[in-house]
């Protein structure tokens, strides 16, 4: 049928052209990493279209409405790529601590903090030039966001505590912080059925990358990812993680300090979300409320296991993320579809992934002679 | 009343008297085929805030030449903004109503700036002079209708405990609040009502614990201020405890324990809004109004109303529709610490700016504001 059609016709895009079978062989680590993700998205998009057609809805429209809300146009392009500058860096926060083997699913909680940081640097130097106030917000941001993830890496170091439990724990306390300062310390008198601090002021927002509609936030979260990527893969320190996350007794032998590196790692992890938050803040609201707590932090978590952990594959990730989340509104809009079924192609999509990382070496004509 | 008779051809007259009088440049210039955007911050079949919105909504779908298009949980960050720009670049909107409070400012504020020609109006916002002349504010004075639900209440309860699970203390819950309380203390003037916070707008296992925790109290006639008053009505009548509603009429959820309730006339005011728009009349930037403008009204009266309070309620509804109105917050108001909020012969009518900065709770009402 239509779906089925279409399956064959996504598949056959994902697969790279005939080549010989020594080329197949000496790339295929690498042919896998884009082949297996691949296949699965398009067993996910399959899926979803079975599921959208058993509600009446021709999925030809779906697959149509979908490509043209994300990337059809250039507004539409924008669109995905705002949307995915924030989940860059919060997915960050979690896959850099997964080098070291741990779960950290408390971004949302560091962008919290981060932001509120941020604005309070920035409200304590109003009518300083607007460069110095958005560097204060800058380093604010980052150690804001850090410390609150250093707290949890610090707890399951030397309190034995879980990270997983703590991190999300830390989740709910940032934003009990955040509605208390902002109810309270820290309210805009003037803000009144909706609490808010006051704002930084239009001089010190950071605004958008010339001749589009993004965000800088977009560039922060490249630079972050890929000096992430070079970090992890090309430094003496990111290999060190690398040894304690695949066997911490075996590092601690070694006599790699273990401590120093839980920590760091936390803190740059929770550092990127806190910079996410100070761009909420210093791009898009220019104060801070409760509309912060977006669940960026939560879909980054999403962002970071599809991405397998790998920093620079967080990047197209996050940008196919924004982009579903682009196109749902004309889903909603054009063919009728609850916003729930944006959530349902995404579950589907994490399924799909989750379960193609037991096809990894497995592919026999990828496999080299050893 | 009949919107229905609005042709395409009245819309293209007043496309045509809104082109002669754009001189100021405020005005849309509205073509054939209208499109208008709807954007809910929650789901749109909430049995609350998002559904009465929604509700009117579908009053437009019925006119001719108009298309509406709509959006649900979309939060209010810059994915509001990405909303508002993808329905006038992807839709062709030109009239667009962000219902929720966070969307105003900064991201429909600046839509409207980006947008001058495009017509903005928000709900529940204050538009002042610095905002964009594209942009409106409306908002209706629903306390009003709280009263008659509170007289009905005070009627209904025979432990004279009453009952109110409240979102946050900000000026318009604690408007609605107050003047539940005062209607019931107008049927029985031993009347106390109980309120409780839950801290945010949707909070379903609070306000489950709320309601359950007022019944335990004693209190036997409930009513809510949080955007989804599903929880507590069912909750409530599973409890036998009576209830009054919010946003919409609430009913059908408990047909039985259902007295009356404070409910939005959005299907009413939108079809006036564009009526407007198609006689080349402006909607006022700013534009307010209660029971008498029909902005607001009362739910039909459950069984278990008894006569004597319908009597009491129809007089009082009498009053607010009259010419002169009804002041509910008259001379002399003590609030529950004992300090005279507003001196012996002042009345404060609805449209006195002095209550929208309301910070107290009246006499009769336990409970604190923080």
């Amino acid at each position: 049928m239509t779906s089925e059609a279409a399956d064959s016709a996504e598949t056959a895009g994902t697969i790279p052209p005939a080549a010989d079978p020594g080329f197949l062989q000496r790339h295929g680590g690498t042919i896998e990493y884009v082949l297996i993700p691949g296949a699965a998205l398009a067993g996910a998009l399959v899926v979803f279209g079975i599921f959208v057609t058993m509600f009446g809805k021709n999925p030809l429209d779906l697959y149509f409405y979908m490509y043209y809300g994300a990337f059809g146009t250039w507004f539409s392009w924008q669109n995905t790529l705002t949307r995915a500058a924030p989940l860059i860096l919060t997915a960050l926060c979690t896959a850099l601590p997964a080098q070291l083997g741990m779960v950290i699913i408390g971004g949302e909680g560091a962008l919290l903090i981060g932001a509120l940081s941020a604005t309070s640097a920035a409200l304590l130097l109003q009518g300083m030039p607007p460069l110095v106030v958005q560097s204060a917000m800058v380093i604010a941001g980052v150690i804001g966001g850090g410390l609150w993830i250093m707290l949890s890496g610090a707890l399951r170091q030397f309190r034995g505590v879980n990270e997983t439990i703590s991190s999300l724990l830390l989740v709910y306390i940032a934003l009990a912080i955040l509605n208390h300062l902002v109810e309270g310390a820290m309210r805009d008198p003037a803000s009144l059925n909706k609490p808010s601090t006051r704002e930084i002021g239009a001089v010190n927002m950071i605004g958008s990358i010339p001749g589009t509609d993004v965000h800088w936030g977009l560039v922060f979260g490249l630079i972050a990812a890929i000096a992430a990527y070079i970090l992890i893969y090309h430094t003496v320190f990111g290999f060190a993680a690398r040894v304690a996350g695949g066997n911490i007794r075996a590092a601690k032998i070694v006599g790699l300090g273990v401590s120093k590196l839980i920590l760091t790692i936390c803190f740059l992890a929770g550092g990127a979300a806190g910079l996410a938050g100070m761009v909420e803040v210093a791009a898009v609201q220019g104060r801070t409320n409760a509309n912060l707590a977006a669940g960026y932090g939560f879909t980054g978590i999403l962002v970071a296991f599809l991405a397998r952990q790998n920093p620079l594959a967080i990047i197209p990730v996050a940008i196919l993320l924004g982009g579903i989340s682009a196109s749902g509104g004309l889903l909603q809009r054009r063919l009728g579809l609850p916003d729930a079924s944006v959530l349902v192609l995404q579950g589907i999509i994490f399924v799909f992934v989750l379960a193609s990382d037991a096809l990894y070496g497995r592919i026999g004509f990828l496999k080299g002679k050893s | 009343m009949d919107f229905g008779r609005i042709s395409r051809r009245h819309v293209l007259q007043g496309g045509a008297a809104l082109t002669l009088g754009a001189a100021a440049g405020v005005r849309p210039a509205f073509a054939a085929d209208t499109t208008i955007g709807f954007i809910y911050v929650g789901s749109r079949d909430d049995y609350g805030y998002n559904q009465a919105h929604a509700q009117g909504a579908a009053a437009l779908k019925k006119i001719a030449g108009l298309k509406v298009v709509e959006e649900e949980k979309v939060p209010e960050t810059d994915a509001v903004e990405k909303t508002i720009e993808s329905m006038i670049n992807l839709d062709g909107a030109s009239l667009l109503f962000p219902t929720s409070f966070g969307y105003y400012n900064p991201h429909m504020i600046k839509m409207a700036n980006k947008y001058p020609k495009l017509r903005f109006e928000h709900c529940g916002g204050l538009w002042s002079d610095k905002d964009p002349k594209n942009a409106g504010s409306y908002f209706g004075y629903i306390d009003e209708a709280q009263y008659i639900s509170g007289i009905v209440a005070g009627y209904t309860s025979k432990s004279g405990k009453l009952g109110f699970v409240a979102a946050k203390p900000i000026p318009q819950v604690l408007r609605n609040i107050n003047a539940f309380a005062l209607g019931a203390r107008l049927a029985n003037p031993k009347a106390t009502t109980q309120v409780i916070f839950t801290g945010d707008w949707s909070m379903p296992v609070k306000e489950a614990e709320a309601t359950n925790s007022l019944i335990d109290q004693g209190v036997d006639v409930l009513t809510c201020h949080v955007d989804g008053p599903k929880t507590m009505v069912e909750n409530a009548a599973r409890r036998g405890a009576f209830v009054c509603g919010y946003h919409v009429n609430q009913s059908p959820l408990a047909p039985k324990a259902y007295l009356t309730g404070a409910e939005w006339n959005w299907e009413a005011l939108y079809p006036k809004f564009v009526k407007m728009i198609a006689a080349g009349e402006s909607i006022p930037n700013f534009y307010r109004g209660g029971l008498k403008e029909e902005i607001v009204k009362t739910s039909p009266y459950g069984e278990a109303v008894s006569a004597e309070a319908r009597k009491h309620a129809d007089e009082v509804k009498a009053k607010f529709l009259s010419a002169d109105g009804y002041a509910i917050f008259k001379g002399g108001l003590v609030d529950n610490k004992g300090k005279t909020v507003i001196p012996a012969g002042t009345d404060r009518g609805q449209k006195d700016p002095e209550l929208e900065k309301m910070d107290y709770l009246v006499e009769g009402v336990i409970g604190a504001t923080s």
